[in-house]
């Protein structure tokens, strides 16, 4: 009896112990402040548990005791690096609401404005993505090319960064013949500069190794989290809003949506550059055809009216006076309206009861929705494979917590 | 032509005694040089201040050229707390935690109109001034500020660095101001 | 957006298995918004989105909308068909001191962290969600910050001058 138990072999259960590692709020590789707390078994991740809210500024809020005109700057600084677009998205929502009717020229001037601000959205995440693999080079070389669009914006509305370009109805003076020259030399100097990146890390070895398979989502489950933009197109979904609901005089021209396959890193890293290049062709597109016309719809109630008329005529006064002191009543209306952002769908759906400030305005923010698939994409996979994913996916802070 | 094309400008040498081959001086001037162009600073960058950042340490602002080249991102072995964007409630305690961790002879640069006084978000959610928290040396103003103020801001701190005495950390004014924010 | 007929259709798909449920349907602006009962929202959604004439399957948005003089706190489902182009938006109305309906994170993935934001910010109890706690704001606030009757500015400072800022 004992000799064929002691030859049994024996079973023993051990508890398995997991590590947690917090890749806190502040981490030099984390872009923006958002924490993640990580099962670990030894080197892989089990599980994680984000915590946001650590940039949270109340903008749905703020928005609801401002005037129409003063939300502009607020939102601004959702997507921070690419502020036209959600500047110029949310005076298209007051302009639906009030039905107003944009020229065509102020629709090609914005569309090139917008492709802009995309090209320097895509710029700051594929030099991330180039650094957290530890290309470092990619990163000084792309940013200077941000300062020439700087210099843009500059010329155009006054402000580097957070822009608060335009105005409800078009924008405030027409492109000075100074903005036109940056804007050629932008399109002349900036292919050969991003040709140059491209080539660096397109077919590079190290870069294709560390990036394919790593940090995919299927089209299945990227749907279901309501993903958009380029990490949807990256996992093999073409939704463009710009193609799907186009706005803007964005049917006028002519370019290719990219679509990935595994919707991991390499994708979302080729996908942005492809779009880069489509969004360089559409300005090019946007200038050749560009129409004469004003530069601004005819708004009364909310675009300031010249200075001459305001020191001559009475009523000229009375609308600059109440636009300034921001004390216009705005019709009632319920309103959705969504553009393509840097990440994705950006939608403001605005509430007016009829006041001088919205009832409810509410932002559909695409990095706040597909940052819940976090967890998922980053389970099985190492400590370095998650950082990576989270830089290509893109996720501003600003967006994320608003 | 060729002056304006060579123009170099020497750095100011403190007031000492100079002979053949040596160059006499207090020992906190010597201190205060070698301090003000080699501080490392520890980027707190939360929004939209901190992409003005990387343009500042980018290629065309070049914030290395004042010995900021190695970024630390430990408080352990950072001097300067660059605290750049809002802060909100939430965030509070993490910063004052990292501050609590740098050892001294430590600054703290609030960049942004956020950081210094909440700038244009005027809600419930977010810490109006990060002086609310922590002692703060110099204030850069702007939302966001041009990287030349934000060099500007450098530079005011190296002025405070070369300036200082050795051991601030032990005069009287400086235990009081610490400890009015409860910071041993 | 979307044409008569096809307005037609939607709602005799959703009277096919949900008749009295919609109060209200019409095209709010350009968008076609319908107005159902609270109890079974949830459903109809998954109806919506299994059935072979609408195939709503990608959830744009939601979240809520306080309603200080009704008392109520409406929610608001924003649904999309990407094969078709077709947009719908989907609202029903909760009584504000018992704002309680059901979660659709078993139908769309998305909706997780959406229901948490209107919890956080309206207090709405969505049952059945896996963790309904605060996700923006601060994990030991007691109020629900967007509800109209709370200020936008913190209450406890001290050093504004009210006068200088026209209070």
């Amino acid at each position: 009896m004992e000799a064929s138990a002691d030859i049994a072999p024996k079973v023993v259960k051990e508890e398995k112990q997991y590590s947690y590692l917090n890749l806190g709020p502040t981490h030099p590789a984390t872009h923006g402040i958002f924490q993640n707390v990580l099962k670990m078994d030894g080197e892989v991740i089990v599980d994680s548990t984000p915590t946001i809210g650590y940039i949270h500024r109340a903008f749905e809020k703020l928005a609801e005791h401002r005037p129409y005109n003063q939300i502009t700057p607020i939102t601004d600084r959702m997507n921070y690096c690419s502020s036209p677009i959600n500047n110029i998205g949310w005076h298209m929502t007051v302009e639906k609401l009030l039905s107003v009717e944009i020229p065509k020229r102020v629709q090609y001037l914005r569309v090139i404005i917008m492709e802009l601000a995309r090209i320097t959205d895509h710029l700051v995440c594929n030099a991330v993505i180039g650094v957290d693999t530890g290309a470092l080079t990619g990163f000084v070389y792309l940013f200077q090319q941000r300062e020439l669009v700087y210099e843009i914006y500059e010329e155009i509305c006054g402000a580097r960064l957070t822009t608060n370009i335009g105005r409800i109805g078009g924008f405030e003076r027409d492109f000075s013949p100074k903005a036109w020259e940056k804007i050629h030399k932008f399109l002349k100097e900036f292919p050969l500069v991003l040709k140059e990146f491209e080539d660096l890390l397109k077919r590079n070895r190290i870069f294709m190794d560390r990036t394919i398979g790593c940090g995919g989502i299927t089209a299945e489950r990227a749907l279901n989290y309501s993903f958009s933009g380029v990490n949807l197109r990256a996992a093999g979904v073409d939704y463009d809003v710009r193609a799907m609901n186009p706005y803007s005089s964005y049917e006028d021209f002519d370019f290719v949506i990219p679509v990935g396959t595994n919707g991991d890193v390499y994708d979302r890293f080729m996908v942005r550059q492809e779009e880069m290049w489509q969004s360089l062709s559409i300005i090019n597109q946007a200038i050749k055809k560009l129409p004469e016309g004003p530069y601004h719809a005819k708004v009364p109630d909310f675009y300031l009216p010249p200075k001459e008329e305001v020191y001559n005529n009475m009523e000229a006064l009375i609308y600059h006076f109440k636009i300034v002191m921001g004390e216009t009543d705005v019709p009632k209306g319920e309103v959705y309206h969504c553009v393509e952002g840097g990440n994705g769908e950006l939608g403001f759906y605005l509430i007016s009861d009829g006041g001088r400030q919205p009832f409810r305005l509410h932002l559909r923010r695409p990095c706040f929705i597909f940052y819940q698939a976090y967890p998922e994409m980053i389970k099985g996979s190492m400590l370095s494979d998650a950082i990576l994913t989270m830089s290509s996916m893109n996720v501003i802070a600003g967006e994320l917590d608003a | 032509m060729e002056a304006a094309a060579n123009k170099i400008i020497v750095g100011e040498k403190p007031e000492g005694h100079e002979g053949h081959g040596f160059f006499a001086t207090k020992l906190d001037k010597v201190v205060g040089l070698a301090r003000k162009n080699s501080i490392w600073p520890l980027p707190f960058a939360t929004s939209c201040c901190g992409i003005e950042f990387m343009a500042t340490m980018g290629a065309h602002y070049d914030l290395a050229r004042f010995g900021s080249e190695r970024l630390s991102f430990s408080p352990r072995q950072a001097d300067l707390l660059m605290v750049m964007g809002t802060i909100a409630k939430k965030m509070g305690p993490v910063l004052r935690q990292v501050y609590e961790q740098m050892a001294e002879p430590r600054w703290v640069l609030s960049v942004g109109a956020c950081a210094s006084s909440g700038g244009i978000f005027d809600t419930y959610s977010v810490l109006q001034g990060i002086d609310r928290i922590i002692p703060v040396d110099v204030y850069v103003p702007g939302c966001p500020p041009r990287p030349e103020q934000i060099i500007d801001g450098v530079m005011k701190i190296q002025y405070l660095v070369e300036n200082e005495s050795l051991r601030r950390r032990d005069s009287a004014e400086y235990k009081a101001m610490l400890n009015k924010y409860g910071i041993e | 957006m979307m044409e008569a007929a096809a307005q037609e259709r939607l709602i005799s798909v959703v009277n096919e298995k949900f008749e009295g449920e919609i109060i209200e349907a019409g095209m709010v602006k350009d968008f076609f918004t319908l107005i159902l009962k609270r109890e079974k929202i949830v459903d109809i959604i998954r109806h919506l989105y299994h059935h072979a004439e609408t195939q709503f399957q990608y959830l744009t948005t939601m979240f809520a909308v306080h309603y200080p003089d009704q008392n109520q706190i409406a929610v608001v489902y924003q649904l999309h068909n990407l094969s078709k182009n077709q947009r719908i938006r989907l609202k029903i109305f909760l009584p504000a001191d018992n704002p309680t309906t059901s979660t659709l994170t078993k139908v769309f993935a998305a909706a997780n962290w959406m229901e948490r934001e209107a919890y956080d910010f309206f207090g709405v109890l969505f049952q059945g969600h896996p963790n309904l706690k605060r996700i923006l704001n601060v994990e030991d606030m007691l109020i629900f910050p967007m509800r109209k009757e709370y200020p936008l500015e913190d209450q406890t400072r001290e050093d504004k001058n009210d006068l200088m800022f026209g209070r």
